[in-house]
């Protein structure tokens, strides 16, 4: 009788390899077929138009001109919207759907509306903008934790609002035929992007099909429908054909993905000797029109006295989206900046300053232990400096160190696998890929559950028709739709034991799966091949559908939460120039059972180069008079390229501690800890903060003048 | 597009002469008509302007001639993905500055986005599907998969192809050298540790190496 | 885009009969990585566009007597790969190497480069060129981070986009075009109006070749960039010395590539609000560009 626990160590023959991702050949030879790849005969593209004020009241909108445009097969517009306020630049008020591409764009600029202009604001950093109530927590008394400090110091630290850019913009494919719909979205919730669709297209939500086989890039910004997806909708349904709208890449950046900023300012308490007494910060920030909190502030160092308050800021830009980890990598950065200058105040090493800490963090033991490593690895001892004693010459360098953690409890979801009399096998999902590795994680749980090679298992995701699961964010996929397909796998091939144990005289709870054959327990002699037992199913397959309970599956040691991560980034700054050059950083990262060695390893260096994109080059950056973001493109949003994130070293933790907690997710911790440890180095290596990222030249002169 | 709307479109007509008039540029253009002897067989070169509407061009595009009729407005991305279904080559930036829609013309990398398809015509086009396929893959294409230096894969095929250009001219690049090669693309997922030592292991096997 | 039609002249004649009088009705297109940006911007949107490609004699390097001459229609690409170049000139060399696009290199052309649209970031995104808005400038009073520090007192804020233009000033070249020859230190032009551009060119009028003299100069480039890729560099200082003295001349720091007339090279900058950090880089530049000619290598 197999059971669902994972197997260990020496009984594993994939889990925790490193295993090539499957679609890998698809993708490198562009016949992977993303959304925006679509080409249904008959297709219409669509092209939205947009407010060009930040703020104003729409008064009309006339598409007669843009009707009139020869290729234009349809229309929609927001009639809701006349007489309301439209609340940032790129607002979607109408939208065409013509012949081709050319001619859609030609015809969204004959769409006139009329606006009565209103006054906006799009400063996301400055606290006279702040609204509100603020949000006050006090843990501890902070007046009496700042009474037994020695050293009080303050600083101000800050996020910018970032963008998502994601390389496949938002948006879908669409048609409807037969009044049942059919959806291509790029999306990280295929199985239920189409919830609540039903109110605003009026097609049941049982005749709503959704595929999407390959996405590129969600990173937290993709997880429904969006306006776009109602409109796609309502076109196709208008014209009676497919209807590809996907965002232009200036409304990908402007509305579709923005991370609320935050700026803080901190007072930190401590001792001579390091240890915190304090912790004060008051945060404002920006997430657009809507509410804004920052959570876990201060971030894994919790000091006995702190106290925290937080108020938004309302701004005429896009809405706030989950970005990586929401909240994270903006605490981090703010209280990691906080603890450095402290150390630095007090002439105490750094990493001396979080050992002597970390009583105040949750899992000082994995911290510890990671602290040591990542020094190892990026060569503290011999590098380290004081912040005092600076490099001589223009070019200086520089340490600095950041911590993080993150949940990433395995979400719900259901697995269904299915074994036939001719010995094949799928594994059917409702989940996504999206460049994570989950196509391959599914088929390396059913392969290693059932014993058999990767490559016999036909894996499907990517449509609402399979059993249903989550959406990948918060890192719950891989935890997720592990403990789904094990359940199920299992299931299944107890069912097929049951068989074979007659044939081979032995019960079936003495049998074991293993190189695709059935065989007792420990005793090859007794086996038979996986073809002959399925052979036996002639009533025909085996179909058993599996689901992850988180409580229980967390409880039987198959999914956890809670993982730790240290970083060191090692930078040189040319204070002649402001250039920060990143030399090498230094990532340790624990989370749990590792799956898949390859891909866990890709997301973590993936998640520390967008975490040097962050501390570097990002910021959307909004023009006061006119409200529109300036740099909504590629060019001015700047992205790391090859050259720009110097060598990155990553240790996975391993091993019996690690991984009997079972899985946890990857997808966001090791974004966080970059920006942080970036910042700490560069202030170590110059001797003064930046205090805002990113870690342009502009701001690195400005402090040294 | 139907019949009926290229006729409508047609129909609407830029008025040539009254343009004419306002180029003020002397007697050097005629009116042409769509496909007519002054254009040379693959749309390359005309005596007379062409367009705004259709005109009919010849992209060889992977070895194979492909006739199609664009508007001189269309790029070559739009005409690859849009009208030949080639959707490889990726539209992201959309200004020539994230690679994603790199192609090779007459073997050097470009970006086919910030290029018109009837620029294009007569010049040897390789696309990303014209490097390998799933089954047999280029060198560069078998180490992006080996070393994992992909992600999402959306800018994949815009960095394969790049990457392939820069080894085929020089197998013997230096880690740097090969870089260099992808200055003009950009990844968001962040796979450039793969990526590098996916270099590195084309360049060897193109050299005949393991 | 608007549609527009497209012409392929085989002659510069008959290049300059397709084109209009008036800027706008016509556009050039030599690589096109500008000019479609553009087009899709909607910063112009000409009834024809003349496609420079198929016009004989634009291509190439070839050195004659005394002078380096190099086709208007020479991809950037060629010029950084030709050993002429890299021996007299590293400082177009190294501007050139530094856009480290390869796809740019392939496609972008010489003249293309000196004739390319700035990137001031209210133009791009429909602004206009002087980026004016009730009157006032809304670079002034908005991030003008990337802006001019010099050349700033009229309408134009923006900084000339071409890697090109100030090693060819400092190294003396000579702009010859369909109609005339213009030396490099004319060539450029700080627009006062919307209709006006950035070089002294007319709409009928175009780029064939440039001149560069082998005078011998020491010379060489630096430019301060923060991204290692494709990206736009925030400041760069060429110099050419000889023996009759030094040329320097900055770029990305006015609305067109700018001459130093003394020693401070910093000398005469009017930052706006956001862009005081760039008098530090202009002396960091010169500075380490000079060192650059002296040790025969830049950056
Ligand atoms: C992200 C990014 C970064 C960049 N960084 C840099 C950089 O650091 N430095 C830099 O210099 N450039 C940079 N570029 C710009 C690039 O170099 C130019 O796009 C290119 O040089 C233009 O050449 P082209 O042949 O493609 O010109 P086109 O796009 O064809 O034309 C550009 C303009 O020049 C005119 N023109 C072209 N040829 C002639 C001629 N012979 N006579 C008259 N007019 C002509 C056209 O009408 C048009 O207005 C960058 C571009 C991008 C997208
Ligand atoms: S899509 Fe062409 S360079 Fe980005
Ligand atoms: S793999 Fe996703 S953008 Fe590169």
């Amino acid at each position: 009788m197999a059971t669902a626990a994972w197997p260990g160590k020496k009984d594993r023959s994939l889990i925790g390899k490193s295993i090539t991702r499957q679609d890998g050949p698809v993708k490198a030879t562009g016949r992977a077929k993303y959304s925006y790849d679509l080409n249904p005969p008959g297709l219409l593209w669509a092209k939205p138009a947009t407010s060009p004020h930040a703020h104003a009241k729409l008064v009309s909108i006339d598409t007669k001109k843009a009707e009139a445009l020869p290729g234009v097969k349809g229309v929609w517009k927001d009639t809701d919207l006349i007489g309301e306020e439209v609340r940032y630049i790129g607002q979607i008020i109408a939208c065409v759907a013509a012949e081709s591409e050319e001619i859609a764009t030609e015809a969204v600029a004959l769409v006139e509306a009329k606006y009565e202009v209103l006054e906006h604001q799009v400063i996301d950093n400055d606290p006279k903008f702040a609204t509100g109530r603020a949000s006050e927590q006090e843990v501890g008394k902070v007046a009496d934790g700042f009474a037994e400090a020695d050293v009080t110091i303050e600083g101000d630290y800050g996020v910018p609002v970032i963008t998502h850019c994601c390389m496949e913009p938002h948006g879908q494919v669409t048609e409807v035929r037969g009044g049942e719909l059919y959806a291509w979205p790029s999306t990280q919730n295929v199985s239920r992007w189409a919830d609540r669709l039903n109110d605003s297209v009026g097609i049941d939500r049982a005749k709503m099909h959704v595929d999407c086989q390959y996405m590129g890039g969600g990173f937290g910004s993709k997880f429904t429908y969006d306006k776009w997806g109602v409109i796609g909708t309502l076109l196709a349904k208008q014209t009676g054909r497919p209807v590809k709208l996907l965002l232009d890449r200036d409304l990908e950046l402007a509305i579709a993905g923005n991370r609320p900023s935050g700026y803080t300012h901190i007072k930190l308490g401590v001792k001579n000797d390091g240890a915190i007494t304090a912790f004060e910060g008051s945060v404002v920030g920006t997430g657009g029109g809507g509410g804004y909190r920052l959570r876990a502030f201060p971030y894994v160092f919790e000091p006995k006295n702190r106290k925290t308050t937080m108020k938004g800021i309302r701004t005429n830009r896009g809405g706030q989206r989950a970005w990586r980890a929401p909240s994270h990598p903006q605490t981090c950065l703010l209280t990691f900046s906080a603890l450095e200058d402290a150390a630095a105040k007090i002439g105490m090493d750094a990493a001396a300053f979080y050992k002597k800490n970390l009583n105040l963090t949750a899992r000082p033991d994995v911290y510890a232990e990671e602290l040591d490593i990542a020094m190892k690895m990026i060569g503290y001892a011999e590098k380290a400096h004081l912040r005092t004693k600076l490099d001589a010459g223009p070019v200086k360098r520089g340490l600095g160190i950041a911590m993080h953690t993150w949940g990433g409890l395995g979400h719900g979801s259901e697995c269904r696998v299915t074994i036939n009399p001719d010995g094949s096998v799928k594994a059917e999902i409702g989940t996504q890929d999206l460049g994570t590795g989950a196509r391959t994680v599914v088929s390396i749980i059913a392969a290693e559950t059932l014993g058999l090679p990767l490559e016999a298992i036909d894996t499907r995701i990517g449509n609402n028709a399979y059993p249903a699961s989550g959406g990948s964010g918060g890192s719950t996929t891989t935890g997720g739709i592990s403990v789904s397909t094990r359940m199920a796998a299992t299931d299944a091939l107890n069912d097929l034991l049951g068989h074979a144990a007659t044939k081979l005289g032995v019960a079936a709870d003495k049998l074991e799966a293993k190189g695709g054959r059935i065989r007792e327990m420990g005793n090859a002699a007794k086996s038979m091949s996986w073809a002959d037992a399925c052979k036996m199913l002639r009533t025909g397959s085996i179909s058993k559908t599996g689901q992850n309970n988180r409580t229980e599956a967390q409880k039987a040691g198959l999914i956890d939460a809670g993982v730790g991560g240290v970083q060191i980034a090692d930078v040189s700054v040319d204070t002649e120039t402001g250039v920060v050059t990143l030399n090498e950083m230094a990532a340790v990262q624990d989370c749990g059972l590792i799956v898949n060695m390859k891909t866990c390893e890709s997301q973590v260096f993936g998640g520390v180069i967008m975490g040097i994109t962050s501390a570097l080059f990002e910021e959307a950056l909004y023009d006061p008079t006119t409200g529109r973001m300036l740099n909504a493109d590629m060019e001015f949003y700047r992205i790391a390229g090859i050259k720009d994130v110097g060598t990155i070293k990553v240790h996975m933790m391993t091993g019996e501690e690690y991984e009997k907690r079972g899985i946890i997710g990857i997808g966001e911790p090791p974004v966080i800890a970059p920006a942080a440890a970036i910042s700490n180095a560069v202030a170590n290596a110059i001797g003064v903060r930046v205090p805002y990222l990113p870690l342009t030249p502009e701001r690195v002169l400005n402090v040294l003048a | 597009m139907t019949a009926d709307e290229k006729t409508n479109m047609q129909g609407k007509g830029l008025s040539r002469r009254g343009f004419l008039k306002g180029v003020g540029a002397g007697g050097a253009v005629a009116t042409i008509a769509t496909g007519c002897s002054t254009i040379d067989r693959d749309g390359v070169v005309s005596l007379t302007p062409r367009g705004p509407e259709n005109t009919p061009i010849t992209l060889n595009i992977n070895g194979r001639r492909r006739k199609l009729e664009v508007e001189p407005r269309v790029t070559l991305l739009d005409a690859l993905r849009n009208r030949l279904d080639l959707t490889g080559a990726k539209k992201v930036c959309d200004r020539g500055t994230c690679g994603s829609c790199t192609v090779l013309v007459d073997g050097e990398p470009a970006y086919s986005c910030s290029m018109l398809a009837v620029e294009a015509a007569g010049r040897k086009i390789t696309t990303v599907e014209g490097l390998g396929s799933p089954e047999q893959m280029n060198a560069v294409q078998e180490a992006f998969v080996e070393n994992d230096a992909q992600q999402c894969g959306f800018c994949t095929p815009g960095f394969v192809v790049a990457c392939t250009s820069v080894l085929d001219k020089n197998p013997d690049a230096t880690l740097e050298e090969a870089q260099a090669g992808c200055g003009g693309n950009l990844c968001r997922c962040g796979t450039y540790v793969g990526m590098n030592q996916a270099l590195m292991d084309a360049a060897k096997s193109l050299k005949g190496g393991a | 885009m608007k549609s527009f039609e497209y012409a392929t002249p085989r002659t510069v004649d008959e290049a300059v009969e397709q084109l209009a009088e008036q800027w706008g009705e016509t556009e050039v297109l030599a690589g096109g990585t500008d000019l479609v940006t553009c087009l899709k911007q909607g910063l112009t949107a000409p009834k024809r566009v003349v496609s420079l490609k198929a016009v004989k004699d634009l291509k190439g390097i070839s050195s004659t007597k005394g002078a380096l001459t190099i086709g208007a229609m020479t991809t950037m690409g060629e010029l950084a790969g030709n050993a002429g170049v890299q021996k007299h000139f590293p400082s177009l060399a190294t501007a050139v190497k530094n856009i480290a696009s390869p796809q740019l290199l392939s496609t972008g052309t010489v003249g293309g480069d000196l004739c390319q649209r700035p990137r001031c970031w209210y133009y791009r995104n429909g602004y206009g060129l002087l980026a004016q808005q009730d009157g006032k400038s809304l670079v002034t009073a908005g991030d003008n981070r990337y802006h001019a520090i010099f050349g700033n007192a009229g309408k134009a804020k923006f900084v000339s986009a071409s890697s090109l233009g100030p090693p060819l000033i400092a190294l003396g070249a000579t702009i010859k075009t369909s109609s005339r020859e213009i030396a490099a230190d004319k060539f450029f032009q700080t627009p006062k109006s919307e209709n006006e551009r950035e070089t002294v060119l007319n709409p009928n009028e175009i780029i064939t070749a440039i001149s560069v003299p082998l005078s011998g100069a020491e010379n060489a480039t630096y430019e301060i960039r923060h991204r290692q890729g494709l990206d736009w560099p925030y400041v760069t200082a060429s110099v050419a010395k000889t023996n009759g003295g030094t040329k320097v001349v900055l770029g990305h720091v006015a609305p067109t590539p700018w001459i130093v007339a003394g020693n401070d090279a910093a000398q005469g900058a009017k930052p706006l609000s956001g862009n005081g950090y760039k008098v530090k880089m202009v002396k960091t530049a010169v500075k380490r560009a000079l060192a650059a000619a002296s040790n025969g290598a830049s950056n």
